[in-house]
């Protein structure tokens, strides 16, 4: 015991010498969490309009606000003719111009029939059509309160509920998949690496001639990177609950608990790596292609799985990010008990038992 | 006298892409109880491969070595426990400080530094002013220092050096050589091996080791009384013509750079008049004939080209 405390110690000792490293393995999630959260995103926040209000009176005025009140719009310019809506664009300030015509008020109380124009910048067609149903859906909302307490016949009211998501917040999706990312990179990565640079410095060969059961040394490398790992699972989930407001409606102690298991079965993959390779490089290039790779195309985190051919479907089912971003998204979000996650647990657990096996096997008492 | 090390008939081949090398062939030899036994060789010889086999790290193809009477294929574990092994290149944890590897060192091999200190005192003493200082930072005689005291920490019966002095000055050389002659004096059987012939005179014995194969074991001394052949240094005005033409000479079997001589063997005991006579008419200026005595590398020199032959 006391050698194993020992070999851990050390290892430690490694990882906070090397400065700039532990400094990437702690700053990345923060990092990416904040990058992921705050600039690469789809959502819609805050986009810039214009207005060109013609008729200026009751309901076009609460329309207007209504519509700057919304987080998705900030009215930025008020437009007196038709031909400044061209000019607006141009300068690039604005995505959408909203064009209310003359009588507003009045054809709606009177003809009870408005129109209302969506001008929208189609330079980027996945914005112009988000910010047209953005707008749209408020200007049904604005219509359905004043609508609400006359009998309309024939109406059909299309309700929509947005579970889990009300808001359809970018971070829901991104956090699992971060979650998995990093711990991927941390554990199977990181332990493939230090394994082997054992090897390549030649410690390795002083430290299989020492009483110290080989096994022993594997294992207590893996230490400190579970122990990282844990850090890294707590700040990535403080940042996502306290700055991106992503609620963790299930159980937190199963999420922690899933996390560790995925974290186990990372680091025994980058026990198995490291017994296949003798180079560093070699090892990074292993975790990164083959690990990385995979994790970011395949466990549904960037691109829907559904919509993939069959093969790479199936492919899909050997990756282990899948199972584990599939367990979050289902704790995190969904709110989901362990009974709801059972069964891609088991396959996590399964998927450990076999890389363990195979890399305790693999493992070499001799050099060669 | 007790055997500590015995090597029998052991061969080792490697296969490297459908070509097979043999790093070791038929090797045969053992060392006594708390004997310094120098295995002399230029690099490739086989040294490491013998090495490795000896500590477990490797399997031989055939052949059986038993150290302290222990198999090293059977007995691995308890082999482990009792010798002492420093691998060729620095292997020591350059980002930790020359203590903490010490202590590193001491506490996978089951002991304390304190336990054991009346052993490197010797040694450890020497790099103690600077034991908070990173290994990596070390200069390469305080290393090898340091990569000893690691290997002696858990005071081990048999201790196996790697080309202990390669990449060392030769101050340190020398200092690290009077360690290993103390060191055999507490009864450690210690096997060395080194690419430098001049050190061949430090062992107990040596074996004269050639592409896998040894070529002679003796003590120092015994190699060199069996030299038979007539030996001079030749040095002239000229030293890259004098030794062409004593290259192209029929009475020389070999001829070397040796220092500011060439060392000349001769094929029989033919005289230093004789030589004189032929390079004479080569019309050399300044030509200086000398007797000289043999050196182990003469020895192997000679060796190398019998076994050529």
């Amino acid at each position: 015991m006391k050698q194993f405390f020992s070999f851990v110690t050390k290892e430690f000792l490694h990882i906070w010498r090397d400065k700039r490293t532990m400094f990437i393995l702690l700053g990345m999630p923060v990092f990416q969490i904040i990058i992921f959260g705050f600039a690469l995103t789809n959502e819609v926040k805050n986009s810039k309009i214009a207005v060109l209000d013609q008729s200026k009176d009751a309901a076009s005025v609460s329309l207007i606000q209504e519509l700057d009140a919304s987080r998705y719009f900030d009215v930025q310019q008020n437009l007196t003719s038709y031909k400044e809506i061209e000019t607006a664009f141009r300068k690039g300030k604005i995505k959408l111009a909203v064009v209310l015509p003359n009588q507003f008020d009045e054809d709606l109380q009177h003809i009870n029939k408005a129109s209302v124009q969506l001008i929208a910048d189609a330079s980027d067609p996945n914005v112009a059509s988000t910010l047209t149903n953005y707008a749209t859906a408020v200007i049904m909302d604005f219509q359905n309160r004043i609508t609400s307490n006359k009998k309309l016949p024939y109406s059909i009211n299309v309700e929509t509920r947005m579970l889990y998501n009300p808001q359809l917040k970018g971070a829901y999706n991104f956090v699992p998949g971060v979650m998995a990312m990093v711990l991927l990179l941390v554990c199977t990565m990181m332990t493939a690496i230090t394994i082997v640079r054992e090897k390549e410095m030649g410690t390795m060969e002083v430290m299989l001639v020492s009483p110290m059961k080989p096994q022993m040394v594997v294992f207590s490398k893996a230490v400190p990177y579970l122990m990282l790992s844990a850090v890294n699972i707590a700040s990535i989930l403080l940042l996502s609950v306290f700055v991106l407001e992503v609620p963790i409606n299930g159980s937190l102690t199963l999420l922690v608990a899933e996390s560790l298991l995925f974290t186990l079965v990372a680091l025994s993959l980058g026990l198995l790596i490291s017994t296949i390779t003798d180079s560093q490089q070699a090892a990074m290039f292993i975790a990164l292609v083959g690990m990385f790779l995979p994790t970011v195309m395949l466990s549904g985190f960037m691109f829907p799985i559904e919509n993939m051919p069959l093969p790479l479907r199936t492919f899909s089912n050997i990756v282990p990010a899948k199972w584990y971003y599939i367990i979050v998204r289902s704790v995190m979000i969904k709110g989901l008990g362990i009974m709801g996650v059972w069964k891609e647990t088991l396959v996590l657990v399964g998927m450990l038992l076999f890389f363990l096996t195979v890399a305790v096997k693999r493992f070499k008492i001799r050099l060669q | 006298m007790m055997q500590s090390i015995s090597v029998q008939h052991i061969v080792k081949t490697y296969s490297e892409k459908k070509q097979t090398i043999k790093a070791l062939n038929d090797i045969s030899f053992e060392v006594s109880k708390g004997e310094l036994f120098g295995i002399i060789g230029p690099d490739g010889a086989g040294k490491t491969s013998l090495f490795r086999i000896l500590t477990t790290l490797l399997l031989a193809d055939s052949g059986t070595a038993t150290v302290e009477g222990l198999d090293v294929v059977k007995d691995l574990k308890a082999i482990r426990k009792i010798s002492g092994y420093m691998p060729g290149r620095f292997s020591l944890y350059q980002d930790l400080s020359v203590i903490e590897n010490l202590n590193f060192f001491a506490t996978i091999f089951n002991t304390t530094v304190d336990e054991n200190y009346d052993l490197i005192k010797d040694i450890y003493s020497q790099i103690e002013p600077f034991k908070h200082r990173r290994a990596g930072k070390l200069s390469g005689g305080m290393k090898q220092k340091l990569a000893l005291s690691c290997a002696l920490i858990h005071r081990p019966t048999v201790l196996f050096l790697d080309e202990p002095t390669t990449g060392v000055d030769a101050v340190s050389r020398k200092e690290f050589w009077e360690m290993l002659r103390r060191l055999k004096e507490q009864g450690i059987t210690i096997l060395v091996s080194t690419p430098y012939m001049d050190e061949a005179s430090m062992c107990d014995r040596v074996a004269l080791m050639q592409s896998g194969s040894i070529m002679t074991i003796n003590t120092p001394q015994g190699i060199v009384q069996s030299f038979k052949n007539a030996i001079f240094g030749v040095r002239a005005k000229n030293m890259l013509h004098l030794l062409n033409d004593l290259k192209s000479n029929e009475m020389v079997s070999q001829a070397y750079p040796s220092g500011i001589y060439h060392h000349v063997i001769m094929k029989n005991g033919e005289s230093k008049e004789e030589l004189s006579a032929y390079l004479q008419t080569k019309n050399h200026q300044q030509l200086e004939i000398i007797d000289s005595t043999p050196t182990i590398e003469d020895c192997f020199m000679n060796l190398m080209q019998e076994n050529n032959e």
